[in-house]
């Protein structure tokens, strides 16, 4: 299975637009991918079926009217959320990046599919504005699959709704105790006010990951920040971000694997 | 705490009557408002005590639904279950306060009440759209406050609403229904102009807002004398339209004679040009300016050199963005808009319409291109002095309070400058962000006389396949309409912005303002791009022309792609967002987020099922190819009906050829055309220590920091993003230019930079539009060249923005800019692709006060970087580098930031000249070095001078640097502050590492080029100036320089 290439399905809607890098990460990582509008998938729900990774890329889905990713999250749940909840119950990874972040938080897919509704928000940055920088993150031990040995590096952040805020102090402590923080801002590089400087959560299964920072946009040496005082000074540090997108194609492919070793064996 | 789960709800509409439901939507106590807690700031500085502000969303939806489903709403939709309550209906009032609202009015574009009530349809099975209307508005409590309702109601007018397009309201707004357009009734309109005279023209032409002059008011009514018949009003508004300056551009295309005093132009090279005649008694005949000067250099330099720059340009001057070839399957178009006249009456709308419309010229330039990238250039006044009083004459050598405008003074019918600079950045970055193209590039200038014509520039650059670079309508193509509904939005915008302002624009021209929807826009991208890209074996693509709707709307599309073939248009089949239009409005309104193809018959149904699977609305507008005499033949001409009765028949020949072409009269007496602006001082004297006027320099608005605008631009949505605005360790250096990919799989860039040197200018004492043209183009390229472009493959834009030309003086001064653009482009080999002009910027006070803007001309270069790992930041790298400064200093400072900042008046105040010999052989040479690795940062030596950019270079990178001005090379021997702050044109700062300095130093030599090694990179964090002949002339802390830099506009 090792050159296997599971099928990536992007997800966009009105106002989606990082969906081209997000297949372009995809794609460096070894899958073969395939974007589709919201409104095509409410017709035929069986793409969600037959996908082995999902992407909710990052954007202005319908204008961040009324709340980012809110009328996003409206359309899935009334007409996707089952299939959603069933590809996480196959192993299905689910990625939300910024805009994908706050659909799925509004979904109530993140942190906790079980609290029937959000159990979380994204607010108002807290200082009102949208911001675009790069920030220093870290990837601590979790359950997540996307995050696995990614350690301390950079990624950009561009949001004006990135806040992370919980509905409850116990909420936060169980998501923290059962590895569900996947992602964290530098403590000193909080950009938004976010609560524990969290910048990205997993589920309990580990597979379905929502985070504000963007690691479609640092899939290239020159993306980084700080590519040419690193090249001045000798030193070559690969680009972080594609390793999100790695990481799930190496998942989809040890499952696969596990999923086929038995089936040779009973041959 | 949880919402409750999702269900599918189902409601007996026949139960709940239509009526406005209101509910309102604010955080919960003790969440951060960010919004809130600034009105509450300003409010106390505006209106006193204030004990807090709240601040509440209000959405008045008028729908068949009952109180459950309005529960429902508030709370599945509209509030967040976490952070926000929700209340339906209106929550009490606050208790020794005051409520004041803030509603859009009726008919204004609000992309949240439509998405709105798309949600709500959705959520409701059996509710039909046309059965929902929202509204939305801001409620602001003010608690605990004694001020009166009347100074709150002022303060929300001037700090926090725009009357133009929004009520406020003193108590809650909770209308029992919404008032609806009345259906129309066509009767056609004639109007009576065979028998006017010139007077009566004149007068027809002010009050109807056309805006045109009395030759062409004759050229029209002589039309429709001959046709013996008056023209409906629908005619006359498409020939206004036309014959716009914004829409022609006939000041730049006319035939114009130029004069000076002395007699023989004193314009360098112009004898014997194309175009160009010196006539016996000295003055000089140009025969279409545009073409003479600005297209002859482009088309002289692919007929010079036609396989390299004559291929590289692909299509120039013809379409609606300039295109050069990008590699062998891609080309990449640009163009840069203004925007200015709607920016200032209403800023927030004006520059997102701005920018909106500058991405819709791209996605209409051949067959459609991708936009890629965005620009922003603003010109205003000086912030607002604090508390909204005297500007401050007394400030110190730090911080942005030397540079105000005294708000006290500001004339009637103006917005003030920071709520303009703060709604202009806000347009920008919510059209740009919400689109999806990445901010890269941009500069503010500031000074006083933008006050009541604030600038806005916005650009666009594109991706468009080689193959994809033309379109044509032909014979009986549809004419397709896709995006925005037409509505009453932008009606008169064409006219309007080709007029000169006064102080009763607002109130006459709030019908031209329009506000935008980006995510409109991005459906109409999203399927176009589809479209086009149908192979051709499959069909596609699926039209054979494209044209956005901007200025003149329908109007001017259709006129324009129906050129040569004609045109018949049903007005009653476009969609409308509300009842009640008038033909003519239907067809002259500016509404926004829309296009129009020429589409195959036969592909029609093709493109309408890509619209419907992506909510994009298409019509049917009516076909191309009309004759006067119906399909037997005669000529081609524009054809307008309303449910088939004619409304409008014109010749499409009149149209767009009958335009009387006036010989314009240009004079220039080498003084400044008006009164120069008074140079303002800080008490930074002339003479004071160096470390000082630095310090001063780096707190002018016009040099410091510009994050506060950058970080709220996302600057790397596509992921392409290699040299950003910002750089550096800490991501706070200024950059010279934008570096992106296009192509994610291809290590081939391009790089955005520009050009402003409007303190060349004449409302400089000497200044000179020519040489500040020149220094606008060498700015350009050294921006580009700095961050790693190849020379020899720029392409430039201008965008002139001039007070009225019917002033011979301001025409001289325009004549010399557009000569110098000829000079400069042949000089550095620079092709103009495309540009645009803006020739009304000035303003009559209602005492009848004139205030002109400076002459400004803003040129964008784009250039090819033929491996993005080679370019370049200009963040100092590491201590132990060698500082060299490429070409020599000069003794001039006139027009120079130093100048401005000191009111220096005892040294050399001639105004630099760029030396076109020098200017391009110092590009080549610096761009070949960073070619060739050799180069460890690279900075554009201009605003401030020398050390203000060394400067920048060290703080930006955290690396100290020792300056020797001993050096540096100049003309003469310079004094310490003319050889710190000169600003001479031509210079580049390189930052070399020692191992590679021997390799600089030979190739520069070799070149022939002037340079020095001015200074050296250190293992400190300060910034020392020592010459041999004063010793220690400065030891700074960078942090100090840096802060002094970051706080101006740290907003």
């Amino acid at each position: 299975m090792a050159g296997m290439r599971p099928k990536t399905l992007i997800i966009r809607a009105a106002g989606t637009n990082c969906d081209r890098e997000l297949a372009h990460a995809f794609e460096l990582a070894g899958a073969l991918t395939q974007t589709i509008h919201l409104n095509e998938l409410i017709r035929e729900p069986g793409w969600v079926e037959q996908a082995e990774i999902i992407g909710f890329p990052g954007g202005f889905s319908y204008g961040d009217d009324i709340a980012a990713g809110r009328i996003f999250a409206n359309r899935l749940r009334r007409r996707l959320l089952e299939p959603l909840r069933a590809a996480v119950a196959r192993g299905t990874p689910i990625i939300g990046i910024c805009n994908g972040f706050q659909v799925l938080v509004k979904l109530g897919l993140l942190p906790d599919p079980d609290a029937a509704g959000q159990s979380a928000t994204l607010a108002d940055n807290v200082n009102g504005r949208f911001i675009d920088r790069w920030v220093r993150v870290e990837a601590p031990e979790s359950r997540c699959v996307w995050t696995r040995g990614l350690g301390k590096f950079e990624l950009p952040i561009a949001h004006g709704e990135g806040r992370f805020v919980p509905a409850s102090d116990d909420l936060l402590k169980r998501w923290t105790d059962a590895g569900q923080i996947a992602l964290r801002y530098a403590p000193d590089d909080n950009p938004n006010g976010s609560t524990a400087d969290i910048a990205g959560v997993c589920d309990a299964s580990g597979l379905v990951l929502g985070l504000m920072p963007h690691p479609e946009r640092y899939t290239h040496l020159t993306n980084h920040p700080q590519w040419t005082r690193r090249q001045a000074a000798g030193q070559f540090v690969p680009p972080a971000g594609l390793g999100f997108f790695v990481n799930a194609v190496k998942h989809v492919r040890a499952a696969a694997a596990a999923k086929a070793e038995p089936a040779v064996a009973a041959q | 705490m949880t919402a409750s789960p999702a269900s599918s709800v189902s409601i007996d509409l026949s139960a709940a009557p239509v009526r406005v439901i209101r509910v309102e939507v604010r955080p919960r106590v003790g969440e951060p408002d960010a919004a809130a807690s600034a009105a509450l700031a300003e409010a106390r500085v505006a209106a006193g005590p204030v004990g807090d502000v709240r601040l509440a969303r209000v959405y008045l939806i008028e729908a068949p639904l009952d109180d459950a489903a309005a529960a429902l709403l508030a709370r599945e939709l509209l509030a967040d279950p976490i952070n926000q309550e929700a209340a339906v209906g209106v929550s009490p009032l606050p208790a020794g306060g005051a409520t004041l609202e803030v509603h859009y009015q009726a008919g204004v574009m609000d992309p949240v009440a439509q998405s709105t009530r798309h949600a709500i349809v959705e959520m409701f099975p059996g509710l039909r759209a046309e059965q929902v209307e929202v509204r939305t508005g801001f409620r602001y409590d003010f608690h605990d406050t004694a001020a009166g309702p009347e100074a709150l109601k002022r303060f929300v007018e001037r700090s926090l609403a725009n009357p133009v397009i929004q009520d406020i309201h003193a108590q809650p707004f909770h209308p029992e229904k919404f008032a609806h357009g009345s259906d129309y009734a066509p009767v056609v309109r004639h109007v009576a102009m065979r028998e006017l005279d010139d007077a009566g023209l004149v007068k027809m032409s002010r009050e109807a807002h056309l805006f045109l002059s009395l030759e062409e008011m004759r050229a029209v009514r002589d039309y429709f004398r001959a046709g013996d018949r008056e023209p409906t009003d629908a005619e006359l508004e498409t020939l206004a339209q036309t014959w716009s300056e914004h829409c022609v551009h006939k000041t730049l295309k006319s035939t114009v004679r130029y004069t000076e005093p002395a007699g023989k132009p004193t314009i360098p090279n112009v004898a014997g040009r194309a175009g160009h005649t010196i006539n016996p008694d000295g003055s000089l005949t140009i025969e279409n300016l545009l073409k003479s000067t600005i297209a002859a250099a482009t088309f002289n330099l692919m007929h010079q050199d036609p396989n390299g720059l004559g291929t590289w340009c692909v299509s120039v001057f013809k379409d609606n963005a300039g295109i050069v070839r990008f590699d062998a399957q891609d080309g990449v178009c640009i163009k840069v808009e203004t925007h200015n006249h709607p920016s200032a009456i209403e800023p927030y709308g004006g520059a997102a319409t701005g920018i909106g419309g500058c991405i819709r010229d791209v996605m209409g330039t051949g067959l459609a291109a991708k936009p890629i990238a965005n620009t922003d250039v603003f010109c205003v006044a000086y912030p607002d002095a604090p508390s909204g009083g005297k500007a401050g004459e007394s400030a110190g050598n730090s911080g942005g309070s030397a540079w105000t405008t005294d708000t006290t003074a500001i004339p009637k019918g103006v917005i003030p400058p920071t709520r303009t600079l703060k709604q202009v950045v806000a347009g920008v970055r919510d059209y740009g962000n919400r689109i999806g193209i990445p901010t890269i590039n941009g500069a503010v200038w500031f000074h006083p006389d933008y006050l009541a014509n604030p600038l806005v520039f916005a650009g666009c650059v594109g991706l468009i396949p080689l193959d994809k670079c033309f379109g044509q309508a032909k014979n009986a193509d549809r004419i397709i309409a896709l995006g925005g509904r037409t509505g009453r939005d932008g009606i008169h915008g064409a006219t309007f912005s080709s007029a000169e302002l006064t102080d009763t624009h607002a109130d006459e021209f709030a019908h031209a303002v329009q506000i935008g929807n980006a995510i409109t826009q991005k459906g109409v991208l999203d399927v176009l791009l589809q479209a086009r890209d149908i192979p051709a074996s499959e069909g596609g693509p699926l039209f054979n022309a494209i044209t956005d709707c901007g200025a003149g709307g329908f109007s001017s599309a259709v006129g324009e792609m129906g050129k040569d073939l004609g045109a018949h248009v049903t007005l009653e089949t476009a969609p409308l967002k509300y009842s009640g239009l008038s033909y003519t409005e239907i067809w002259i309104s500016e509404a926004q987020e829309r296009m129009v193809l020429a589409v195959p018959p036969e592909k029609v149904e093709r493109l309408k099922a890509l619209c419907d699977a992506q909510d994009v609305e298409m019509c049917d507008l009516g076909q191309f190819g009309w004759l006067s005499s119906g399909p037997g033949g005669g000529e081609p001409v524009l054809a307008l009906s309303y449910k088939g009765i004619e409304v409008g028949k014109m010749s499409m020949h009149f149209l767009h050829e009958g335009i009387p072409t006036p010989t314009r009269e240009a004079s220039w007496d080498g003084s400044s055309t008006v009164a120069p602006a008074p140079v303002r001082k800080t008490s930074v004297a002339p003479d004071a220590p160096i470390g000082e006027i630095l310090a001063a320099l780096l707190a002018h608005p016009n040099i410091a920091s510009k994050h506060w605008i950058i970080r709220q631009y996302d600057h790397e949505v596509q992921g392409g993003s290699v040299v950003k605005p910002l750089v550096g360790p800490a991501q706070d250096g200024p950059s010279d230019a934008s570096v992106l990919r296009p192509k994610l799989g291809s290590d081939r860039g391009i790089a955005i930079g520009s050009g402003l040197q409007t303190g060349l200018g004449e409302k400089t004492p000497g200044g000179d539009s020519y040489w500040m043209a020149l220094a606008a183009i060498d700015e350009a390229v050294r921006n580009v060249v700095c961050a790693g472009a190849d020379p020899t493959r720029i392409a430039i834009l201008d965008n002139f923005c001039w007070p009225r030309c019917d002033d011979p003086r301001q025409l001289g001064s325009l004549v010399r800019a557009a000569e110098a653009c000829y000079d400069g482009a042949m000089a550095y080999r620079t092709p103009f692709v495309s540009g645009k002009d803006s020739l009304s910027n000035q303003f009559t006070t209602e005492d009848g006060k004139l205030i002109t803007i400076p002459p400004t001309l803003l040129i964008t270069a784009l250039g090819m970087v033929p491996d993005v790992t080679h370019s370049r930041t200009m963040d100092a790298k590491a201590a132990g580098n060698s500082l060299l400064i490429i070409g020599r200093t000069g003794t001039q400072v006139g027009g120079s930031h130093f100048a401005t900042v000191t009111g220096d008046g005892s040294r050399d105040a001639r105004i630099p000249h760029v030396d076109l010999a020098i200017g391009p052989k110092t590009a080549a040479a610096v761009a070949d070095l960073i070619a060739r690795g050799l180069v460890a940062s690279a900075h554009d030596c201009s605003d401030g001078g020398m050390l203000t950019a060394a400067a920048e270079m060290a703080f930006a990178g955290r690396v100290g640097l020792d300056v020797d001005l001993d050096g540096l090379p100049a003309e003469r021997e310079l004094d310490d502050a003319t050889a710190c702050f000169a600003e001479t044109p031509s210079r580049y700062l390189l930052e070399v590492a020692p191992a590679k300095l021997d390799a600089v130093v030979r190739l520069l030599r070799q070149a022939g080029l002037a340079f020095g090694q001015v200074g050296r990179f250190a293992a400190h964090q300060r910034l020392t100036v020592r010459c041999a002949k004063h010793g220690r002339l400065a030891d700074v802390a960078l942090d100090d320089l840096r802060a002094a830099w970051l706080g101006p506009l740290d907003w």
